[in-house]
């Protein structure tokens, strides 16, 4: 079968999957609910929103209906029956009531297990210990609850790609807020976090490669139970996911040295938020190099940073020059996939000797960079080797093919004097 | 070089049992007419000669090669990096192939042509088709050994081409895959298939084609035979025999170049969990069947495009096999333009549709 039909069948065939899996389409609001009824007929830009947004929320896919957060009675079309406080109709809740509201279900472990024995049911208690939980408890009208990141009435299922908490969408949801100078005056915080973070490598990662374990705002800071790391967690945040340099962080000299002076580990040199794409001229002591903010030329950290810069550079023009002789005998069409393959070992050094620059010490970076420096030069040998090899060929190419025409001449020449013979 | 007494006592030794004499005799009268289209019989001779180097290249092959999923590739990386000379020999083994299917085809058009299947060569005709069919064959199984991403890709394909055939289709894919995918088992049978099966049937079959090409002598173009002029000859040995020499060593110096500044590629290790790669595509000799079956359509009425595509060249086989047969013309001495005319289709859309596979967008 042509491959463009075999890729017409699997659109074809996966097409319906992904609708499928894509989230919660618009449902059939029930007929026979009052609620929904006369808010949708209603067309008051007020109270008709909710309704009509309800079609796509998933309390209703799950069966849970206005009045199992708003109270009141349903099945009456009269409006004084049907939103009676002696049947429970509480109206709209309060901005301090959300979370407890929200919570007297996804806090009931028992009920929630009928829907998915999976989910969480601690959302509100942690919620409580974050800034926001905090706030509101104060008395803020301003901060976040349930439904600032959730939505309201269109609620999704986090894995649904059109929720406000699907990872690539959070810094967005956070964003209305954490984002918007006006509304964040009076809490002292910046508020160009959002802008600073969309210029991140791990921005990139999440929306451009569609790799959705690459952090987002409530990776770093907790979702419910949103706070920002201190001084003592940063380390232990980004190591969450960078587990090799944080190890290596805490056993370097940076450690204790950042410690004392109250500064955020891993944010010195990476920043928080707009966190770069890492280069080995980070290491050093040139211009664009991070350890010179600290490090006068004097101290010993320069020259360790000069050493450690020198090591990878060193290893990394190894491995170019490899490289290079390595495509040189591959274009001539020599078989060279064995030395390509070992030369793996020494990118791989490299990258080893990169992360170990969180150890900051030159012996053991170097230790790193002479394995690899080692590699690079075996596989060096080989593609010089292979180009020699190339030219031998050529060599015996043009003896042999001397040595043939001169026995064709004699033959020609033999035919020739046959032929006068005949 | 034998002393001549040995070389005499030894002469006499097997003339006593063999009788010599017959053979010298044949040797003496054996002669290749000579025309204006004797270049045309040099291409047997080369088929055979670039067929020898296949047989001698492809046992010192078999010295390292391994045949299995695991190993295979593996086996021809050692051999083309670090046995002496193993980049030669595999070189040599992959263009002479090449070369050898190229002076088939020529071979066979021209004779084709110079209608020299007619009236009494058929069975030679029809010997020289079979040795046609078993050396793309060859070429076929032989592209699967070094178990490479592309000559994976290109046996599913080719396989899958096979499964069109109504009623035996999928058995012979199955048959020819050992099971329903291509796996180890492919290449272990590919391999038998390529190192003993093949070598058996050419053996035999070209044995018939050479006995029956002695038996009855060359061909000479039906116009000369008929014109009763005295038609020029010139004596087998040494004066044929020395040219075909000078053919084979012209062959021998090509091959060389080609290894030494073109050598065979070996690609990457066949994963057969990877999708399939861009460019997939056959062999050359087998490109026009392969760019036809890309312009077909999925539908021609109610049939598959691929099955009318595969019957067509089923038929082509069987109409070229059968040919002296059904060309009644040729058999009774006269001209035949219609089986010219049909030979010049023929090469126009093997050529036309070959070089479209190579150039035509997305044929790359």
């Amino acid at each position: 079968m042509p491959w463009r039909w075999r890729l017409l069948l699997t659109s074809l065939l996966v097409a319906p999957v992904l609708f499928l899996v894509g989230g919660v389409e618009a449902q059939k609001l029930p007929e026979d609910n009052s609620c929904i009824q006369c808010h949708q007929g209603l067309g008051d830009p007020r109270v008709t929103p909710p309704a009509e947004k309800f079609a796509q929320d998933i309390h209703l896919a799950k069966g849970i209906l206005c009045q199992n957060c708003h109270g009141g009675d349903p099945t009456s079309f009269d409006p004084q029956q049907a939103m009676s406080r002696a049947k429970g109709f509480i109206g709209k809740p309060t901005h301090q009531a959300i979370p407890t509201l929200c919570g007297k279900c996804h806090s009931d472990a028992v009920y929630m297990k009928k829907f998915d024995p999976t989910l969480r049911v601690d959302q509100v208690q942690e919620y409580y210990t974050s800034v926001h939980g905090k706030l509101l408890k104060k008395g803020d009208q301003k901060v976040a609850t349930c439904i600032s990141c959730h939505d309201v009435h269109r609620i999704r299922a986090i894995k649904d790609q059109q929720a406000w908490t699907y990872p690539a969408k959070v810094v967005d949801t956070c964003g209305r807020c954490h984002g918007d100078p006006k509304y964040m005056a009076g809490y002292n915080i910046p508020t160009d976090v959002v802008a600073q973070y969309k210029q991140s490598v791990h921005y990139e990662a999440l929306t451009k490669k569609g790799d959705l374990s690459a952090p987002t705002c409530n990776i770093c800071h907790g979702n419910h139970g949103a706070t920002p790391p201190g001084v003592e967690s940063v380390a232990n945040v980004c190591g969450t996911c960078h587990s090799v340099p944080a190890e290596l962080f805490a056993k370097s000299p940076h450690q204790k040295a950042f410690a004392s002076m109250g500064l955020f580990p891993c944010v010195v040199c990476h920043s928080n938020h707009d966190v770069m794409k890492t280069s080995d001229g980070m290491v050093g002591t040139t211009d664009k190099a991070v350890c010179v903010n600290c490090h006068d030329p004097k101290s010993v950290g320069f020259k360790q940073a000069e050493m450690m810069r020198t090591s990878l550079d060193g290893l990394r023009e190894s491995i170019t020059r490899a490289t290079a002789v390595l495509d040189q005998a591959e274009h001539a069409g020599m078989e060279i996939s064995q030395a390509r393959f070992e030369l793996r070992g020494a990118a791989d050094a490299l990258l080893k000797a990169r992360v170990a620059i969180h150890l900051v010490d030159p012996a053991a970076i170097q230790k790193l960079t002479d394995e690899g420096d080692k590699i690079a030069t075996a596989t060096r040998a080989t593609g010089v080797k292979a180009l020699e090899d190339l030219a031998f060929r050529h060599r015996g190419l043009w003896v042999s093919v001397g040595i043939i025409l001169l026995v064709i001449v004699g033959l020609v020449l033999k035919i020739r004097e046959m032929d006068r013979r005949r | 070089m034998l002393p001549p007494r040995l070389a005499q006592t030894l002469t006499a030794w097997l003339d006593e049992r063999i009788n010599l004499e017959e053979i010298r005799e044949f040797v003496r009268h054996k002669v290749v007419p000579v025309h204006h289209h004797t270049v045309w019989y040099y291409f047997g001779g080369m088929t055979l000669f670039l067929f020898a180097i296949q047989v001698c290249t492809g046992i010192l092959l078999l010295l390292y090669y391994r045949p299995s999923a695991e190993e295979a590739y593996e086996s021809v990386q050692f051999i083309v990096t670090k046995v002496q000379f193993g980049w030669l020999i595999r070189s040599i083994h992959s263009w002479s192939a090449n070369l050898m299917i190229a002076t088939l085809m020529i071979h066979l058009f021209s004779v084709y042509f110079t209608r020299a299947y007619r009236k009494p060569r058929e069975l030679t005709w029809v010997t020289g088709m079979l040795l046609f069919g078993i050396a793309l064959f060859f070429g076929f199984s032989g592209y699967l050994l070094p178990w490479n991403t592309l000559a994976y890709f290109a046996t599913k394909v080719g396989t899958d081409v096979a499964g069109q055939l109504p009623i035996v289709g999928h058995e012979l894919t199955r048959i020819l895959r050992g099971g329903e995918d291509v796996t180890g088992a492919t290449l272990s049978r590919f391999y038998g298939i390529h190192v003993a099966i093949l070598p058996l049937l050419m053996t035999g079959i070209l044995g018939l084609h050479l006995f029956l090409v002695q038996k009855q002598g060359m061909s000479a173009p039906m116009e000369l035979e008929q014109s009763g002029r005295p038609s020029r000859t010139m004596p087998f040995f040494p004066n044929f025999l020395l040219r075909d020499l000078v053919g084979w060593l012209t062959a021998l110096a090509v091959l060389a170049g080609l290894a030494a500044y073109f050598p065979w590629e070996l690609g990457t290790k066949a994963d057969p969990f990877a999708p399939a790669p861009a460019g997939i595509r056959p062999e050359w000799y087998f490109m026009f069947m392969f760019q036809t079956l890309k312009y077909l359509p999925a539908k021609i009425g109610p049939i598959d495009g691929e099955l009318i595509g595969v019957m067509g060249f089923n038929l082509g086989g069987l109409f070229l096999l059968l040919v002296p047969f059904l060309d009644g013309r040729t058999a009774r001495g006269q001209r035949s333009p219609l089986f010219s005319w049909i030979g010049v289709g023929i090469v126009t859309y093997i050529v036309v549709l070959s070089v479209l596979g190579y150039v035509a967008p997305g044929g790359k």
